[in-house]
């Protein structure tokens, strides 16, 4: 069973991280970032071909993380495969003993390195989400057909916050909670007024009863990223006043204080209703992963 | 309309080489309307090749005529008379006019001068953009009038993705965001409650079958006009 899934069923505010596959073929190194993470979060993310850069494939990342004893979220993108083949991934990876997925649209292929790729984009992630679940509870595949065993998956979707229009986001995660997602992971959190105005409508929709909420955080390193994540990451909120603080602080302080407003949002999420957990996406940095989750007074793990 | 764009003119004459007798051939409809392959269109390209010619001493002799569609076979059966003075048809139509000259005229070589590009709608003067992939099976009711499936970057049938910001689409933020304006729309008129169901999966069958996707109507036929 998922671990992130009983973590969360309890109650506890549970904590993932993620950890992007390397751009080659070296099992080794996905292990090696993944150590970093070991007992200090109940699930690990492994990003499908993240802003369209040709990696390795989550599906086999994720099975050599679950041989390294993790529990991983396999991400899968719809961007690259047909109906066909994400529901055969589907069977593949729970087969392999992967327990949780998270169902995306993907970042459009002209951001990465092969711009003149074909975009598939045959369901989008409120179908494929619903697929999952059509497949999980009833045994059965798009159009009806039987399967012989059906795969065991606790079910995510992403949400944004930040992104337009603000006044249907609470329809669009009603419609993917709706559609079957068990849980929600967010964009990273920079701008928490914002992050707190959706949560509520969510909350007055009834949403944050129906699914567990898992508030995104990426600990900056530099004023530089904070400016190139507002400036050129599609769907970032990276509000004037963070930048002004990574600013504020000598060179040498700057990653102590992205550490220390990712502890901080972590710490208001937990005070959120609605919030039951937290998802640091410590990009190229997992080894920062574990101070986070200590300084948030997460630690221990629970399971 | 279908809009095409001219090949580049070397693209052109390189594929023009092995030909001495060339009927540039322009088509009076679409293409005419986007400026890629209409009388003018066809007369201008005619003679930059037989200028290219000469300055190159090659000797060909390209001719001109354009016909009002390429595409219907009734318009093309004009060729019929003087098909045999030509060693190569040098088609201004779109995909489809090229193709149905290839089909009546079996010895005949038919090269493309155009690139088609889409099924679109004249913006302004000189800006076209495309609208609708010929899915098979409209649902611009749902959507209030704008194509998700042409305007939007990832064909979403329940949008809008985390990166529409400021109505603008992530991939580009000359792009209006396609969900956007779907919501505005919806919303003028009171009907964005057809945003609340969860729309399945697109039927792409009725779009890519097995083979070319044919139109049959016994009504309609023995009395092409
Ligand atoms: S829904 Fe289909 S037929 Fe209608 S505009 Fe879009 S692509 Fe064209
Ligand atoms: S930003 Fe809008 S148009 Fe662009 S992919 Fe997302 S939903 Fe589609």
């Amino acid at each position: 069973m998922s671990n992130l899934k009983k973590v969360l069923e309890i109650g506890k505010f549970a904590v993932t991280a993620e950890c992007g596959p390397p751009k080659g073929a070296d099992p080794e190194s996905v292990l090696k970032k993944a150590k970093f993470l070991k007992n200090k979060v109940d699930a690990v993310n492994v990003t499908d071909n993240q802003t369209a850069i040709v990696r390795m494939s989550s599906l086999a990342a994720c099975s050599l993380l679950k041989t390294g004893g993790f529990d991983p979220v396999l991400q899968m993108v719809v961007r690259d495969r047909n109906r066909i083949a994400l529901q055969s991934d589907i069977l593949g990876a729970s087969a392999l003993g992967i327990r949780n997925v998270l169902c995306l649209s993907g970042d459009h292929q002209i951001f990465g390195n092969q711009p003149q790729a074909m975009g598939v984009f045959d369901l989008d992630s409120i179908q494929f989400v619903q697929a999952v679940k059509a497949m999980r509870d009833n045994g059965t595949i798009l159009g009806g057909d039987a399967l012989n065993m059906p795969p065991d998956i606790f079910i995510g979707a992403a949400a944004n916050p930040f992104a337009d229009p603000l006044e249907f986001r609470a329809v669009r995660l009603s419609k993917k909670i709706m559609a079957g997602a068990d849980f929600i992971q967010t964009q990273c959190i920079y701008n928490l007024k914002r992050f707190e105005t959706w949560i509520n409508m969510a909350r007055d929709r009834g949403l944050t009863e129906k699914a567990f909420i898992l508030g995104g955080v990426t600990p900056l390193k530099s004023p530089g990223m904070a400016k190139y994540m507002k400036n050129k990451v599609a769907g970032m909120d990276v509000p004037d006043g963070v930048i002004k603080r990574m600013d504020g602080v000598p060179r040498d302080k700057q990653r102590e204080e992205g550490i220390r407003i990712c502890v901080e949002t972590i710490e208001r999420l937990k005070e959120t209703p609605g919030g039951k957990g937290g998802h640091i996406m410590a990009i190229e940095w997992e080894e920062v992963v574990g101070e986070i989750v200590e300084r948030a007074g997460l630690l221990p793990r629970p399971v | 309309m279908i809009t095409a764009e001219q090949k580049p003119i070397d693209e052109i004459r390189e594929m023009i080489v092995p030909y001495k007798r060339i009927l540039a051939l322009g088509c009076g409809s679409c293409v005419a309307e986007c400026a890629a392959g209409g009388e003018k269109e066809t007369a201008m390209l005619a003679s930059t090749l037989r200028m290219a010619g000469k300055m190159n001493g090659e000797d060909v002799d390209i001719s001109e005529k354009t016909i009002d569609r390429q595409c219907v076979k009734e318009f093309v059966i004009q060729l019929d008379d003087v098909i045999d003075q030509y060693d190569a048809i040098l088609s201004l139509g779109c995909g489809a006019g090229v193709q149905a000259i290839a089909d009546m005229y079996p010895e005949v070589p038919v090269i493309p001068a155009l690139n088609t590009e889409f099924i679109g709608e004249t913006k302004d003067q000189g800006y076209w953009v495309e609208s609708c992939i010929g899915c098979g099976d409209c649902m611009l009711y749902f959507f209030g009038g704008v194509c998700p499936l042409t305007r939007c970057s990832k064909q979403l049938l329940n949008g809008p993705c985390g990166g529409s910001m400021d109505g603008k689409c992530e991939v580009n933020p000359e792009v209006p965001c396609a969900w956007q304006l779907i919501i505005d729309r919806l919303t003028n008129f009171g009907a964005l409650d057809r945003l609340e169901m969860i729309y399945p999966p697109k039927d792409w069958s009725k779009k890519q079958g097995a083979g070319p996707r044919k139109i049959i109507r016994e009504d309609q036929q023995g009395s092409i006009s």
